[in-house]
């Protein structure tokens, strides 16, 4: 059996945004890069599971649409412990041109389990995953939170209102998960480190496809309200203040 | 010259400073408050592979550079030195000290499980009378012919308690003086040894340091690291090493407490506007920021040197003497920004004031490292 993880390379959560070109473009200036964190908790849980069935799992490969900058993503994802990568060298912007790139490489070799995080925490598209379960013609999941191999059975649980669903699935199939598919994601230790050198990272260069979106601008949220601090035996003030000026009482 | 980091070099310091954050942060405090020993971390440092991080995979080893264990020293002593020291115990002092000078047996025996991070190694040099005057040991230990009768006491040993494996310093011929000193390789579970109560220090509380006493242990000679004598030039060489990763402790622990400071500054507000506006406190920043690039500077430049097979014992001595002498200013410098905040414990800035002065005590002092480092260049 063989896993793919699909990881996106974002900026580190702190990073201050800021935006270029008219807002246009987002500023990548002095910024860290990242494996996107539901990536990163997908790739933890398919180490989980080869360590756990060490004969069952054959690979982990790793695959990521971006540009030479994001090798040293990808160089984290072997660090952590997949045994392989592919980049697919283009800008990845567009929801559907990710998707098409990633179904190309797909179809030419069977992977059993595809796993993608709900949505990368830079533009929050939340919709590779189901565009490339379409494209690939392959039943997909969404919003998995536990995903396990049992008797060599696929056993997934997703969130639904009020509860939580237990579904098997056939191979192939995608998984789009969420929090709570691996409890903390792993940091690599210092021998993963030094062999990730030496596991192949494959470059595919990427096919034509069309674009479906393109950005017109960005703007940024409305700068939080100014926070007041009232002592703690100034109760009136409090009150005061909650009704006649913030209006919530 | 290339100023550059690798991709590996900067894996590393990210992955040390996660562990760092995510790890030891919680509960560093606590754990310096009430001098409890980081087990469960060290457990996972480990694992992590930073406990032998240098050393030949073949012995289990990470197979890492110098510049990569600075790098690793600065991010965990950026939070915790307690846990920093005794991976620069380990790393500088007893494995690379099995590992170059040691026989094959001994790397068998003790260096594949301390390279592993299996077993935790102490060094055992300093004495109730010998501390920068490393010379004049008094610990015996006595050449019964197939094994040495071990007696007397070291003080200040970080890891007494939680190392399995001791790199001991003693006397055999005491006549020879210096040249009389040997290297030996101690189970600590050896009959005859005690420990004593845990050193209630200023800081690195949680740091696991103790009295050892050698009461008629036996050592076999097969443990006796080089030639009969060799131990003295074995612990300069050794602490030439060992100062890289002190230096990198004190530039760690300046960082820690420079990065407080500025986000406190740009918090804090008084006379109407963050304190990051104020020109004390600008230049404050200023001049910390200087002495910590130059600190790394020559951390750097140390590790660089080792890792090129080039001399670099004076380069180690200028780094500790300096980092450990800013790491005092910045820290002070710290605490004097955060105001009455930095004086509570709350903040971290009055621990890592305490944890920087010891960098300016142990493992030869910053006056030892000018006596290094002047002798270099009166000499001729």
């Amino acid at each position: 059996m063989k896993i793919l993880v699909c990881i996106s390379n974002v900026p580190d959560t702190t990073t201050k945004i800021k935006f270029v070109n008219d807002n246009k473009d987002f500023d990548a200036t002095g910024v860290q890069w990242i494996i996107n964190p539901w990536d990163e908790l997908a790739l933890t849980r398919a180490l989980e599971i080869k360590e756990a069935n060490a004969t069952a799992i054959e690979k982990i490969t790793v695959i990521n649409v971006g540009l030479t900058a994001a090798e040293a993503t990808i160089r984290k994802a072997l660090a952590i412990g997949a045994d392989n990568g592919i980049r697919i060298n283009a800008d990845p912007k567009d929801s559907y041109f990710v998707a098409f790139q990633l179904a190309e490489v797909i179809k030419k070799e069977n992977f059993d389990i595809i796993l993608c995080g709900i949505e990368s925490c830079d533009y929050n598209g939340a919709s590779v995953g189901g565009m490339l379960a379409e494209l690939l013609d392959y039943t997909s999941v969404s919003a998995v939170s536990h995903l396990n191999l049992e008797n060599n059975q696929i056993i997934l649980k997703r969130e639904i209102d009020g509860g939580q669903e237990l579904i098997s699935v056939q191979t192939p199939f995608i998984g789009i998960v969420q929090k709570g598919i691996a409890k903390d994601a792993r940091i690599p230790n210092m021998r993963g480190i030094m062999m990730a050198k030496s596991k192949p990272l494959q470059v595919v260069e990427a096919v034509d496809s069309d674009n479906y979106t393109d950005f017109v601008g960005f703007s940024y949220p409305k700068p939080k309200a100014a926070c007041k601090k009232i002592e703690p035996e100034n109760v009136k003030e409090l009150i005061n203040l909650l009704h006649n000026e913030a209006k919530v009482l | 010259m290339n100023f550059e980091f690798t991709e590996e070099h900067k894996m590393i310091q990210q992955a040390a400073k996660d562990f760092a954050e995510r790890e030891l942060l919680p509960d560093v405090i606590e754990r310096d408050e009430k001098q409890e020993f980081a087990a469960e971390h060290v457990k996972k440092l480990a694992e992590l592979g930073l406990i032998g991080m240098m050393t030949d995979p073949k012995y289990g080893g990470g197979g890492m550079d110098t510049i990569s264990y600075v790098l690793a020293m600065e991010e965990i002593s950026k939070i915790d030195s307690s846990v920093a020291v005794l991976l620069s115990v380990c790393n500088s002092l007893v494995i690379w000290g099995i590992e170059t000078y040691g026989t094959e047996e001994q790397k068998e025996k003790y260096l594949k499980p301390l390279a592993s991070g299996k077993k935790i190694g102490a060094f055992l040099l300093s004495e109730p009378e010998a501390g920068s005057d490393a010379t004049s040991q008094r610990t015996i230990a006595e050449d019964k012919g197939d094994y040495y009768l071990v007696n007397g006491t070291k003080n200040w040993i970080t890891n007494a308690n939680s190392a399995s494996t001791y790199v001991l310093i003693a006397q055999t011929h005491p006549d020879k003086k210096h040249k009389g000193i040997n290297a030996l390789i101690v189970d600590k579970n050896s009959q005859g040894i005690t420990l004593g109560p845990h050193e209630n220090k200023m800081g690195m509380r949680s740091s696991d340091t103790h009295s050892v006493m050698f009461n008629d242990v036996k050592v076999p000679k097969e443990n006796r690291i080089g030639e009969d004598g060799f131990g003295f030039p074995f612990a300069m060489k050794t602490l030439d090493g060992g100062r890289i990763g002190i230096a990198s402790q004190a530039l760690g622990i300046a960082q820690g407490a420079f990065e407080r400071a500025v986000k406190y500054s740009k918090e804090r507000k008084a006379f109407g506007t963050e304190i990051s506006n104020h020109q004390s406190v600008a230049f404050k920043l200023a001049e910390m920021a200087v002495k910590i690039e130059n600190a790394r500077n020559l951390c750097l430049k140390a590790a660089w040197l080792k890792d090129q097979h080039l001399p670099y014992g004076i380069a180690s001595a200028m780094a500790k003497q300096y980092a450990a002498d800013i790491a005092m200013e910045v820290t002070t410098e710290a605490v004097q920004i955060h105001g009455g905040y930095g004086y509570v414990k709350e903040y971290h800035v009055e621990r890592l004031m305490r944890e920087a002065k010891l960098t300016q005590i142990y493992e030869g002092t910053s006056e030892v490292q000018k006596i290094v480092i002047s002798r270099s260049i009166l000499k001729d």
